[in-house]
């Protein structure tokens, strides 16, 4: 049998001008916009003294100050590095939680009709709760305190990934089913050579998604009673109008959430090479 | 063994009924066959003739409502090694190399790792796709990735290849390369293949015995066999006149039919 069809295996990484010129303009449209906006704030707060929004200078100072102290010396400085860890250690706490619950019951509900039948209308029952709206009942539940925050990362992340694991072992195509079985791969083997591997690209999804709302929830689960926390900090610098900490605080969590995003999408891109859509 | 005049496939008065929304579709109605070993079959015929139906049977996806499929005289249990399917959209494992995909059934039978290497070998040589070995089959075109599901089943021992309009989604090049490729192995490896096809003429080129069926309910019509020299020329007086006969058979069931 002869091939002809002489098809490249995988997009070779060239490295020629037009290519470096190609990733050098995109790099450069994508902190256009960003850019734009900095001097817009610059312009339309630099000079005021009495401002109610501080300027892109004054955040920077601040943030340097938070992270290493020596120029206010006061009670921020240099505790940037506490409030991080604080918040990383209960996001990622929170979310390999809900991850190492979620994606178990997810298959299990995907695969076993009876557990679906059985769990399923109450998953649906609770899912429209915002996980806001927990806050009152997990402080009641868990009290005043970082184990609160800890319960809503970990609810913030449990349901997009049960969710899109489930869908996920409920969408393998059944052919993939009937193909493996005439090849004499049943039961047991099947969930690990088929459902598994099928389900990832969903599972990644869900796992993704979770990421980013335990960001979002940390936040909120730290406003309250917490003393350690970029949320924490937020709330305090709020109270104390120190407007620009609390950009600060922001920033921090725009940057954590974007490379922790990174991290999974790498993971994610060593695992899933073979899926057009993830890989 | 089994005597020299056992066929290797036997399928007695068999019937399969669905039901859909209430209603009772007959799929197949008394379907009697015998294949002998290394024969190739092609089953022909209108769309909702029970066809695939057929072919799901004989591959264990589903169980006959009424009647006996015996290969080598045991009735069929279900799916297994000895019969392997080749599917209209090939169904491999994306997530599996075309290495791994072809290296799947032997792996799941238990063989050794050094054995799998050398069958996988064996077989990626035999389609001609060494040189993608490595590749996942979203990087294959169709015919690439049908031959990876040939290999597959070859690799799997398959003695019989149950094959459900496997080059209906390709180009016409590529079709009659992969129908002389297809050949070529068969000749090779004395398989029994059955082949679903909706083409008259392809089945005219590949086939020993054509089975023509007809619609409402499923039911086999005629047995013809096709005794041209091969390799078959397409366009030879014998080879129209065998599509003329076919034809006829085919379109004189039209008007009959209920829709
Ligand atoms: N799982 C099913 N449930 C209900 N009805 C079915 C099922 N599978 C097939 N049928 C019905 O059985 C009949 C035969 O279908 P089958 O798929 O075997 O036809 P076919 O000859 O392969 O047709 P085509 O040439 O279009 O592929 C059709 O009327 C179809 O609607
Ligand atoms: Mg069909």
């Amino acid at each position: 049998m002869s091939e002809s069809v002489a098809a490249p295996l995988a997009p070779s990484r060239d490295l020629t001008s037009s290519n470096l010129l190609r990733r050098a303009r995109a790099a450069l449209v994508a902190i256009a916009f960003p850019a734009a906006v900095l001097l817009a704030w610059h312009v339309s707060t630099h000079g005021q003294k009495q401002g109610l929004i501080p300027p892109p200078s004054d955040v920077a100072v601040m943030l340097w100050d938070l992270a290493f102290g020596g120029i206010n010396d006061d009670a921020f400085s240099a505790t940037l590095g506490v409030h991080v860890f604080a918040s990383l250690s209960r996001v990622f706490g929170g979310f390999a939680l809900a991850a190492l619950v979620a994606i178990p019951l997810g298959l299990v509900i995907g695969r076993v009709a009876a557990v679906r039948q059985l769990l399923d209308p109450t998953i649906q029952l609770l899912r429209p709760v915002p996980v806001t709206a927990w806050l009152p009942l997990a402080m009641i539940i868990f009290g005043l305190g970082p184990r609160s925050a800890f319960f809503l990362v970990f609810l913030g992340a449990f349901y997009p990934i049960l969710l899109n694991t489930v869908f996920g072992v409920r969408s393998v195509d059944p052919k993939l089913f009937e193909a493996a079985s005439m090849l004499g791969c049943d039961g047991g083997a099947q969930f690990r050579k088929v459902v598994l591997p099928a389900a990832l690209p969903s599972v990644f999804t869900g796992l993704r998604l979770g990421l980013g709302f335990s960001w979002v929830v940390i936040v909120v689960g730290e406003m309250t009673g917490v003393q350690t926390g970029l949320g924490a900090i937020i709330m305090e610098a709020r109270q104390l109008s120190r407007t620009e900490v609390v950009i600060c605080g922001m920033l921090v969590i725009g940057i954590a959430g974007f490379l922790s995003d990174r991290a999974v999408l790498w993971i994610n891109r060593r695992l899933l090479a073979w899926s057009p859509g993830h890989g | 063994m089994a005597e020299p005049t056992m066929p290797i496939l036997e399928i007695r008065s068999v019937f399969k009924d669905f039901m859909l929304q209430g209603d009772r579709i007959e799929a197949l109605s008394n379907a009697s066959l015998k294949v002998p070993r290394g024969q190739f079959v092609c089953l022909i015929g209108a769309s909702g003739c029970g066809k695939s139906t057929l072919l799901r049977i004989l591959a264990g996806f589903e169980t006959a409502t009424r009647g006996d499929v015996l290969m080598w005289g045991k009735p069929i249990a279900g799916p297994g090694p000895d019969r392997g399917m080749v599917f209209q959209d090939y169904a491999l494992f994306p997530w599996l190399t075309v290495r791994q995909n072809i290296g799947f059934g032997p792996a799941s039978r238990g063989l050794g790792k050094a054995e799998v290497k050398d069958t996988v070998a064996k077989f990626l040589d035999l389609v001609g796709l060494s040189r993608f070995a490595d590749a996942y089959p979203h990087q294959l075109s169709g015919g690439m990735k049908q031959r990876v599901a040939i290999a597959r089943v070859l690799a799997n021992d398959a003695q019989m290849v149950l094959m459900d309009e496997p080059f209906g989604a390709l180009d016409a090049m590529t079709r009659e390369r992969l129908q002389d490729e297809l050949l070529d192995i068969w000749q090779r490896t004395k398989l029994t293949v059955i082949f679903v096809t909706h083409s008259i003429e392809e089945a005219i080129f590949l086939a020993d015995r054509i089975v023509v069926m007809t619609p409402g309910p499923g039911r086999i019509d005629s047995d013809v066999a096709v005794s041209l020299q091969r390799p078959r020329d397409v366009s030879a007086p014998d080879f129209n006149e065998v599509r003329r006969l076919l034809s006829r058979k085919l379109h004189s069931h039209h008007g009959r039919k209920a829709a």
